[in-house]
C-alpha cells in the first residue's frame, strides 16, 4: 500500500464515484466549509487587512486605520530580519535533530520490535506519554534542569566542558534543544506508521541482490519510509518555525534567541502594534508555504497533501 | 465562566444590525459570493472602529446583587478551604455576593482580551477589575472607565494622602488603589553576601550574567533613571529616557543582564540563575517565607518605584454602585489589615497598620508591608505618559528585550 502511494508509475485514480458530483457529498461538506470560512478564511482576510493598516494621525497607542500601507512589510523585514532568519534556522536544526533521534526509534518500534507486540505497545506509550503532561510544564522543567546551579550544568563545568562563566538557559542551544524535545513525538509517530507497514521482504530481496546493508537502507528503506519522513518533518518544522514558548524569555530563551513568534507576541500584546504583528504573521505563513511546497515537490510526495 | 445576564438589548446585536444597515454594498457582495471578505471586514470593523468614546452602561445595581471582580492571583486573603473570608464577610454585611476571579495575570494580555468590547462600551464580564497605574491611565485616556461617585465611598477618606491625587486620574475620579508595592533590589544572601545598595552595584563584574531585571518598563527604566539622578515623577523627557535606555542596552549586550522577565523572575531567583535583581517587594516577602529568609531587599538610596493596582469599573458594567460599596468595605482599616496580612503588599488604607497590630504585630512592623517614612521618601511614582510617549518608549524598551536594538 505504502509503495503504491508514492510510486510515480501508479496511474491516477479513475474511480468513477470520486468524479461524480453528488449533492449529498456537498451537503456533508457544508459544516466543514462553513467552519473553514468562519474560523480560517475570515481571520486570514482580517489579518491581511490589518497588516496594511496605518497609524491614526495624532492617535494613541494601538489606534490604527484601514489603509494600504505596504511599507509595514518593508519595516518589519528591515527591523526583524535577524528574527526571521533565526526562526527558520532554529526550526531547521530542530527538525534535523528530531529526525536523527526519531528515525532509529521509530525503526526499532515499527520493524525490530514486531516480534514482541507488548514491547511495541509499551514503547509507543512511552513516546506518547509526555503528552499527558502540559507542554509548558515540561519546558519549565527543562529550564530547571539547565539552571546555573543545577546538577547538569555544574557537572559540565566540573568536566571543563563548559567555561566557568558559561550558562545553558537563554542560549541557542537550549532553545533548539527545547524545540527538538517538544517535537520528537510529532516526528516519531508518522515515521512509525510508515515503518510499521514496511515489508521486510523488500529488504531481504535487496540483500539477495548483493546490496550492502547501507545500500539497502539508502535504496529501499528510506524511499519506502519517505511519506513518514515528509509528514514528520512537516509536523515538526511548521510549528517549530512559529513557536514562541521555547524561545520565550520566560522559558528557555533569552534576549539573543527571540524568534518570530516572540516578536509577533510583543508587537501584538505589549506594543499594540497590530499592523506589524499582522505583517510578520503573513510573512511567516508565506515563507512556510513556499518552503513546504518546494520541499513536497522535490521529495515527490504530492499525494500526501 | 461568568453568569450570563438578561440584558435588555445586547449592544453587540445592536452594533451588528447597525453595521448591516450601513453595509448594503457589503451585503450584496456577500450574496454575490465573495462572502469571506465582507464578513471579515464587518468583524474587523467591530473591533477597531470609531474613535468616539463609549458611554457608560445603565446601572442596574439595585436589581443585580452580584459583583463580578477580576483580580490578580494571590491578591486577596484565602483560607484553607479556598474561600475568601473578607468577601464572605462583605456578603453577610451587605447582601451582595462577589464572584471573584483570578482573571488577570498580565496587564497587557488582560487588556488584549477585553479592549474590543471596551471600545464598543460592552460588558466585559467584570464590574470591577484591578489593574496597574499605567494601564489604568491608558483606559482613562480612552474613556473605558466609569466615574465613581465618592458620596458612596465615605471610607475613601482613609486613602493615603500621597495617593489621593495622581496625574493620570486627578482626585481619583475613576480609580481607587487596591494594593501597591515597590520595585527595588534583591540579592541572594548566601551567594552574594556583600549585598546591594544602588542600581550601579548590579553592574559589577562578579555579577556578570547573573543579573535579572523586570520586563515591566516603568520599573526597570524607572530604577535606572532614578540612579542617573532623574526625578521620574517630575518633568523629564526623551533625553533622560534615552540616556537610561543606552545604559540598559549596554548592560544587556555586555551580558551583564541575562534575564528580563515578568512574574516568572521568581523562578530564576529560586534556582539561582539570578543572584541579584530588580524585583517587586511583595514577592520577596513571599519567597523568603517559603525559602527561609534567603533574599535581601532594599529600596536603592537614589530611589525605587512605587506602583499601585487600582480598582476601575469598566465602561460597560451595569454594577457600578455595588462596586462602590465593595470599595468602601475594603477601605475599612480592619478589613484592609486582614487583606494585607495575607498578600504582603502595601495597603493604601490609613489606619490599617494599627488594625494589623491586633492581628499580627510582627507583620505590622514589616517595613515592606507598612513602609516607614524613610522608605516612602525614597519611593517614586513613574509619571504618566501620553500616547506618543507610551508608543515610542515601549518600542525602544521592547526592542532591547527582543534583541532587535
Amino acid at each position: 500500500m505504502a509503495f503504491a502511494a508514492f510510486s510515480s508509475t501508479t496511474a491516477p485514480s479513475t474511480d468513477p464515484v470520486a468524479r461524480r458530483r453528488s449533492p449529498v457529498a456537498l451537503f456533508l461538506l457544508l459544516p466543514g466549509i462553513l467552519y473553514l470560512v468562519l474560523f480560517f478564511l475570515t481571520p486570514l482576510v482580517s489579518l491581511l487587512l490589518t497588516s496594511f493598516q496605518a497609524p491614526r494621525e495624532f492617535g494613541d497607542i494601538g489606534q490604527y486605520d484601514y489603509a494600504f500601507r505596504w511599507q509595514n512589510y518593508v519595516e518589519v523585514v528591515t527591523t526583524y530580519w535577524p528574527h526571521i532568519v533565526r526562526s527558520f534556522s532554529y526550526a531547521l536544526a530542530a527538525t534535523f535533530f528530531a529526525l536523527l533521534i526519531s528515525y532509529p526509534l521509530a525503526y526499532f518500534i515499527g520493524v525490530k520490535a514486531r516480534k514482541w507486540p507488548l514491547l511495541q505497545s509499551l514503547m509507543l506509550v512511552l513516546v506518547i506519554a509526555p503528552f499527558f503532561i502540559s507542554f509548558l510544564l515540561r519546558t519549565l522543567a527543562w529550564k530547571q534542569l539547565f539552571a546555573d546551579e543545577s546538577f547538569v550544568v555544574q557537572s559540565l563545568k566540573a568536566l571543563s566542558l563548559l567555561g566557568p562563566e558559561a550558562h545553558v538557559t537563554g542560549t541557542a542551544f537550549s532553545v533548539i534543544f527545547g524545540l527538538t524535545y517538544n517535537f520528537i513525538p510529532f516526528m516519531t509517530l508518522p515515521l512509525y506508521t510508515t515503518l510499521e507497514r514496511l515489508d521486510v521482504r523488500y529488504l531481504e530481496a535487496g540483500s539477495d541482490l548483493y546490496a550492502s546493508p547501507f545500500q539497502v537502507f539508502q535504496k529501499v528503506t528510506i524511499p519506502l519510509s519517505m511519506p513518514g519522513i515528509v509528514a514528520g518533518t512537516l509536523l515538526t518544522f511548521i510549528p517549530a518555525a512559529g513557536d514562541y514558548i521555547n524561545a520565550g524569555r520566560d522559558f528557555l530563551g533569552g534576549t539573543g534567541t527571540q524568534m518570530m513568534g516572540n516578536v509577533i507576541e510583543a508587537n501584538f500584546l505589549v506594543l499594540q502594534n497590530y499592523p506589524s504583528a499582522a505583517a510578520l504573521s503573513i510573512i511567516l505563513m508565506t515563507v512556510i508555504l513556499v518552503i513546504v511546497s518546494i520541499y513536497v515537490k522535490r521529495s515527490g510526495t504530492e499525494e500526501l497533501l | 465562566m461568568m453568569k450570563s445576564k438578561p440584558l435588555p438589548a445586547d449592544p453587540m446585536i445592536r452594533q451588528l444590525i447597525r453595521q448591516a444597515q450601513n453595509a448594503q454594498m457589503g451585503r450584496r457582495t456577500l450574496l454575490a459570493g465573495a462572502g469571506a471578505g465582507a464578513t471579515a471586514l464587518a468583524l474587523a470593523a467591530c473591533s477597531s472602529g470609531t474613535a468616539a468614546k463609549p458611554t457608560a452602561a445603565a446601572d442596574t445595581s439595585a436589581n443585580d446583587k452580584t459583583i463580578r471582580w477580576d483580580n490578580w492571583a494571590l491578591y486577596i486573603d484565602v483560607d484553607d478551604a479556598g474561600n475568601y473570608p473578607t468577601v464572605d464577610a462583605f456578603k453577610a454585611q451587605t447582601g451582595l455576593s462577589v464572584k471573584y476571579t483570578e482573571a488577570v495575570d498580565d496587564n497587557n494580555s488582560y487588556y488584549g482580551k477585553v479592549k474590543d468590547q471596551l471600545a464598543l462600551g460592552q460588558d466585559i464580564g467584570a464590574d470591577a477589575v484591578c489593574l496597574t497605574d499605567w494601564m489604568v491611565s491608558r483606559m482613562i485616556r480612552f474613556g473605558y472607565t466609569q466615574k465613581l461617585d465618592h458620596a458612596n465611598i465615605p471610607n475613601l477618606a482613609n486613602l493615603l494622602p500621597s495617593l489621593q491625587d495622581v496625574d493620570f486620574d486627578p482626585g481619583r475620579a475613576m480609580s481607587v488603589p487596591w494594593q501597591g508595592g515597590f520595585a527595588g533590589l534583591a540579592w541572594n544572601k548566601e551567594k552574594y553576601p556583600q549585598g546591594l545598595t544602588s542600581v550601579e552595584d548590579l553592574w559589577v563584574p562578579e555579577l556578570k550574567g547573573r543579573v535579572g531585571v523586570l520586563s515591566e518598563m516603568r520599573d526597570t527604566m524607572g530604577l535606572i533613571m532614578l540612579d542617573q539622578g532623574v526625578d521620574i515623577s517630575g518633568k523629564w523627557g526623551e533625553k533622560e529616557f534615552t540616556a537610561a535606555i543606552d545604559e540598559f542596552k549596554k548592560q544587556v549586550s555586555d551580558g551583564q543582564i541575562r534575564n528580563i522577565k515578568g512574574n516568572s523572575y521568581k523562578e530564576d531567583l529560586a534556582n539561582e540563575d539570578t543572584l541579584a535583581a530588580i524585583v517587586w517587594s511583595g514577592d520577596i516577602v513571599q519567597l523568603n517565607a517559603e525559602n527561609g529568609d534567603k533574599w535581601g531587599f532594599v529600596v536603592p538610596e537614589k530611589g525605587g518605584t512605587l506602583w499601585n493596582d487600582n480598582f476601575v469599573v469598566p465602561i460597560g458594567s451595569p454594577g457600578k454602585k455595588n462596586v462602590e460599596e465593595l470599595i468602601n468595605y475594603y477601605y475599612d482599616p480592619a478589613v484592609a489589615a486582614e487583606v494585607a496580612a495575607y498578600v504582603n503588599y502595601i495597603t493604601p488604607v490609613v489606619g490599617a497598620k494599627e488594625a494589623m497590630m491586633a492581628i499580627d504585630p510582627t507583620l505590622a512592623e514589616d517595613p515592606l508591608i507598612f513602609p516607614d517614612d524613610a522608605t516612602l521618601a525614597k519611593a517614586h511614582v513613574f509619571r504618566g505618559l501620553d500616547g506618543t510617549e507610551e508608543q515610542t518608549f515601549n518600542a525602544q524598551f521592547q526592542a532591547i528585550l527582543l534583541g532587535a536594538a
